[in-house]
């Protein structure tokens, strides 16, 4: 639930990323059930979880992975 | 709407824990685990020990099985025992709201600070504004007196090297109506006859120490009863997913829920009421009229404004008239109402038609709770009856635009006010003398419903969803 702010990413993303990047949503990551402490909200870059993902985080995340 | 923080995710995390176990049937025997389970020996802590963690968790648990806590009577009662006083319980208060003592840290009132930026310069405009001779120097860096500082701001706003800043007590601070102060502990407390049920002081609290009363152990007890349970649910809740209303409307039906009524259909009903009314008044002479969906508002109006009273609308909210329908179809029913706000629990409990009241963000936590993945929920048909502007009720401007859909040739000045601050209540008790426009639209929440203190999406996606739905419901000519 604590994800819903992380709808805004494709707004939010830098021109230089938003050709490079599909963002999509997802069912449930499991990672609730899976990690103790819970460290929602989850998301996930190319196979990376992110825990308690932010906006701003997935776009450093993103900048990581693409290399840039 | 709140920021993402850990306070909102801990709160959310109870709910869900509490919706699990009752949907479940264990709560009894499980919920005094909870403090443990979250907080177990030798884990991150977000205050000073665990213990004192597991106070804080057990107290907000108390307050969301619907109990004052500052009603506790004997430190060593347990949660089970709550949750059988709660089985028990036949009637609900008045009183929405409950400051957990244990988790408010008693925010210092020093709304001017020095930080340790200051550099002790030679030109120290800071004493030199300040009127009330409140800055010394002390080892070179400027101290603020605060029995003398009046909290003016002016050696803020000179400082070359912006070292002073301003610290509000968030949750007296985001309160338009100065409800919220300490006592003689220092501990927040919340005065009935000021609070208008904003719920801004919810979001506000850094601790999360104001917490909303909920009605689940009411609402499983009638999903578990024989009779029947239906959600009514406010049009803001459109734009909670990033799914069709369908699904949503579905995904209530997986959680035990027998039928849903969209509230936009009470929507259409006092559109249609407040647009006869507002002629008439017009007709009449009547300088402006207000609306009365925004349940904060009324209360505001009703305890801080009298004067506006007059210029109210006597239009029910379309809450009052859904429930009127959903009451004629379900005489026996247990209605609940959906809502994003602290105001419609409020209103809710003065409804004769309303039982219980769910919010949006309690929805969510039920959702996780029940494992329902609103994204594979089978959708459910919505009725094409209700019109594309009642279903933009949910946002700031949306009641207005109905009424100029529903009276095409009124000639509607419209002021809106988007969020209810202190800045918009001076303004507002100017209007029983001057008025800017003849057609007064008042949204406690900033953006409208979407941007209600129990929601859960962003208002701007939630805005794309809402239109979403606006473009294919009917067209109100």
């Amino acid at each position: 639930m604590g994800g819903s702010e992380l709808w805004t990413l494709a707004d939010e993303l830098p021109e230089s990323l938003k050709d490079q990047v599909t963002v999509k949503g997802a069912t449930c990551l499991g990672c609730c059930n899976n990690e103790k402490p819970v460290k929602a909200p989850y998301a996930e870059v190319n196979g990376r979880i992110v825990r308690e993902a932010s906006v701003s985080k997935l776009i450093e995340v993103i900048k990581d992975e693409i290399g840039g | 709407m709140a920021v993402t923080n850990n306070a909102m995710l801990i709160r959310r995390e109870l709910m869900t824990r509490l919706a699990k176990m009752l949907n479940e049937g264990t709560i009894e025997n499980e919920i005094d685990r909870i403090p443990i389970e979250m907080r177990p020996r030798h884990s991150e802590t977000s205050r000073c020990c665990i213990h004192k963690d597991r106070a804080v968790i057990k107290y907000k648990l108390m307050a969301l099985l619907g109990f004052n806590v500052e009603d506790e009577e004997d430190e060593l009662t347990p949660l089970s025992e709550y949750v059988r006083k709660a089985q028990e319980r036949h009637r609900l208060t008045d009183t929405m709201l409950t400051v957990v003592d244990e988790a408010c840290s008693s925010c210092v009132k020093a709304n001017y600070v020095v930080t340790n930026m200051c550099r002790g310069c030679v030109a120290r405009p800071c004493t030199m504004n300040c009127n009330k001779d409140a800055i010394v120097f002390v080892n070179g860096q400027a101290i603020i007196e605060s029995q003398k500082c009046v909290n003016c701001g002016l050696c803020q706003k000179v400082c070359p090297f912006h070292a002073i800043i301003y610290q509000p007590v968030p949750c007296e601070e985001s309160c338009p109506v100065g409800a919220i102060t300490k006592d003689e502990l220092g501990i927040e407390r919340i005065n009935k006859d000021k609070c208008i049920n904003c719920g801004k002081c919810v979001v506000a609290c850094p601790f999360g120490a104001v917490m909303e009363k909920t009605h689940f152990v009411e609402i499983y007890k009638g999903i578990k009863s024989n009779q029947k349970v239906i959600a009514m649910v406010a049009p803001a809740i459109a734009g909670q997913f990033k799914v069709p209303m369908e699904k949503i409307i579905g995904a209530f039906k997986e959680l035990g829920f027998d039928d849903v009524i969209e509230v936009a259909v009470g929507a259409d009903v006092t559109t249609q009421n407040e647009s006869v009314e507002f002629l008439e008044r017009m007709e009449e002479g009547a300088p402006f009229m207000t609306t009365s969906c925004c349940p904060s508002y009324v209360n505001l109006v009703e305890k801080h404004i009298p004067d506006l009273k007059p210029f109210v609308s006597h239009t029910k909210s379309p809450m009052y008239y859904t429930a009127e329908i959903a009451r004629a179809k379900y005489p026996d029913g247990i209605l609940v109402m959906v809502a994003p706000c602290t105001g419609k629990r409020h209103e809710a409990f003065y409804d004769p038609n309303v039982d219980l009241v769910l919010s949006f963000e309690e929805f969510g936590a039920l959702l996780v709770a029940h494992g329902v993945e609103i994204t594979s929920a089978e959708p459910e048909e919505i009725s094409k009856d209700i019109t594309n502007v009642a279903r933009g009720f949910g946002y700031s401007g949306g009641v207005t635009n109905a009424v100029m859909a529903y009276a095409p040739t009124a000639k509607i000045e419209p002021v809106i006010v988007n969020g209810i601050d202190k800045t918009q209540i001076r303004a507002m008790k100017q209007y029983s003398k001057s008025c800017p426009g003849n057609f007064v639209e008042v949204m406690s929440c900033e953006g409208g419903c979407v941007g209600g203190c129990n929601v859960i999406a962003n208002p701007k996606i939630a805005l794309r969803q809402i239109d979403e739905l606006m473009k294919r419901s009917k067209v109100k000519q």
